[in-house]
């Protein structure tokens, strides 16, 4: 299951609604959290089905806790199966994070060291996945504020040996990468250049901000304004590399109107554009 | 599939850290400070976030105590009745019972009222999908043995407060006048067909009916509870009778 268009993306907001359904197909394609759909019924769902209608659909998942040291909830993978089923997403990911334990929803994706028993227990859920949602998933590289001293692997090789052994796909946040390169002072390309982009089915592009330490700046994941110029530098060099991919614009916090998102759309499609030879034309 | 001990009581001790200021051993950075300053990201966002999931759940309990009062207040909340899982929509079930026994929020004896009144609006928000019925259903059959059936989002809301004049006066994000209400309110609750979420007052003879109604009792054994006028009217109104059947219950 990664059938997206390789096109751009938007991540989906209710608040968007009337904007979408007036203007069918200005973008290729959009991408819920399945979280946000696990109630019954109602608007939700709703929204969802005539959203599917029209456009090639991104089920993006927060919840399954990955890397989490625990067995993978049951009751979760039944969730996103019912999910996957009423609405035969073209994709769905999930991330390289953990985000429960010992009975708790902490809520935000945590990171884990790269040792050989956090990949063991990583390929052994994500196998879980693709066995209970009877489809190969993408697994997303993280924005992370701390490493650990227990780490062996880097995360490309880690990444890397996860889709040697579980056949998984990979979503590439190329915003995440610049943000944990500035926060753990490595070089962004550096890193793009171990990553394997042969296995990369999707792409996100998202804002971030920054704060500034003692010892340094951090940067801050906050999907909450427009996507940063060397975070498009680094995308147009791995598009370069790959031909064009289905490419996701993310803006979650201070939400803009939907001709903002258009613009941003229409950026990232102008850098496939040029990829593919054709001429840009954005919606 | 095998657990790794360390990779176990290593995020047993990230977790216990997130509700402390020290950052967990084991972490890299050029000291002391700026370990915890990044650390400090993690705290922030699942402190943030699951305020913000609180007061998306109940936004009127928030205007009535102030954003900032109600951050400090989800705090405390969130480190008693955590989230226990990824469905954030089923969290907080149990914040009318915390508001009841959080002394500073004593002043405010309607304030857990308000709050399961939210409560009930979000079921009503995500209940099952279920089609109306049309009005002749109540004509066409012996009103004794009829027992409808209502939308999946009905429920008969009661206080021994005004917490539906109150709910209702803060809808608008400016803060009303003085209220003139006192005493017990009852409210319908309900999704209509197009989605929309009601908050229905009505008095407390359809209350009891819309309870019964709600229960499957036949129309007719509901109708000795108070006169079922109103309560039907509202139910027709609002597409909620979703299916009708005569004799015993199903």
């Amino acid at each position: 299951m990664n059938r997206l268009p390789p096109t751009v993306g938007l991540g989906f907001k209710p608040e968007h609604f009337a904007d979408i359904v007036r203007r069918p197909g200005a973008v290729g394609f959009y991408e819920v959290h399945a979280e946000n759909y696990m109630g019954a019924g109602g608007m939700p769902h709703a929204m969802l089905a005539r959203l599917h209608d029209d456009h090639a659909l991104s089920l993006h998942g927060v919840g399954l806790s990955i890397g989490g040291a625990g067995d993978l909830d049951p009751d979760h993978l039944r969730r996103l199966r019912r999910l996957v089923d009423r609405y035969r997403p073209e994709s769905f990911s999930e991330h390289l994070a953990w985000s429960s334990h010992g009975n708790t929803w902490l809520n935000d994706l945590l990171p884990l060291p790269y040792t050989d028993a956090t990949l063991a227990t990583v390929a052994a859920h994500v196998d879980q996945v693709q066995t209970a949602l009877g489809c190969r998933m993408l697994l997303e590289n993280p924005a992370t504020y701390v490493t650990f001293e227990a780490s062996t692997w880097s995360e490309t090789a880690f990444l890397a040996e996860v889709v040697h052994r579980t056949g998984c796909g990979l979503l590439l946040d190329v915003n995440n990468v610049f943000v944990s390169a500035i926060n753990h002072r490595f070089d962004a390309r550096a890193y793009l250049a171990s990553f394997p982009l042969h296995a990369v089915g999707q792409i996100h592009l998202a804002g971030h901000d920054t704060e500034d330490l003692p010892t340094g700046p951090l940067l801050i994941d906050s999907h909450g304004r427009p996507v940063a110029d060397p975070v498009w530098t680094l995308y147009a060099e791995v598009i370069a590399r790959t031909g064009p991919l289905p490419t996701l614009i993310e803006w979650d916090a201070n939400v803009p109107p939907f001709d903002v998102l258009l613009g941003e759309a229409g950026r990232a499609e102008a850098i496939l554009a040029a990829a593919s030879g054709k001429i840009s034309h954005v919606a | 599939m095998s657990l790794e001990p360390d990779h176990q009581a290593l995020q047993a001790s990230f977790k216990a850290a997130l509700r402390h200021e020290a950052p967990p051993a084991g972490l890299v950075g050029v000291d002391d400070d700026d370990r915890a300053l990044r650390f400090a990201v993690y705290r922030n966002n699942v402190q943030y976030g699951l305020s913000r999931a609180l007061a998306a759940r109940f936004p009127v309990v928030e205007r009535l105590v102030g954003p900032a009062f109600f951050r400090a207040m989800a705090r405390v909340f969130i480190a008693a009745s955590p989230p226990r899982d990824p469905v954030l929509l089923g969290w907080g079930v149990d914040f009318p019972t915390f508001l009841a026994g959080f002394p500073p929020v004593a002043a405010l004896p309607y304030l857990p009222d308000v709050a399961r009144l939210e409560l009930a609006r979000g079921r009503a928000f995500h209940a099952a999908d279920a089609t109306p019925v049309a009005p002749e259903i109540l004509t066409s059959s012996d009103p004794a043995t009829l027992r409808l059936d209502l939308h999946p989002s009905v429920e008969a809301f009661t206080s021994d407060h005004a917490a539906v004049s109150i709910w209702t006066a803060h809808q608008a994000a400016t803060p009303p006048g003085p209220l003139r209400a006192a005493g017990a309110e009852c409210a319908l609750i309900g999704r209509r067909p197009d989605h929309t979420v009601i908050v229905e007052p009505i008095d407390t003879g359809t209350h009891d009916v819309l309870c019964a109604l709600v229960a499957a009792t036949p129309l007719g054994v509901a109708a000795e509870r108070g006169d079922p006028t109103t309560a039907l009217t509202l139910l027709l109104r609002h597409g909620l009778i979703v299916g009708a059947a005569t004799g015993e219950p199903r």
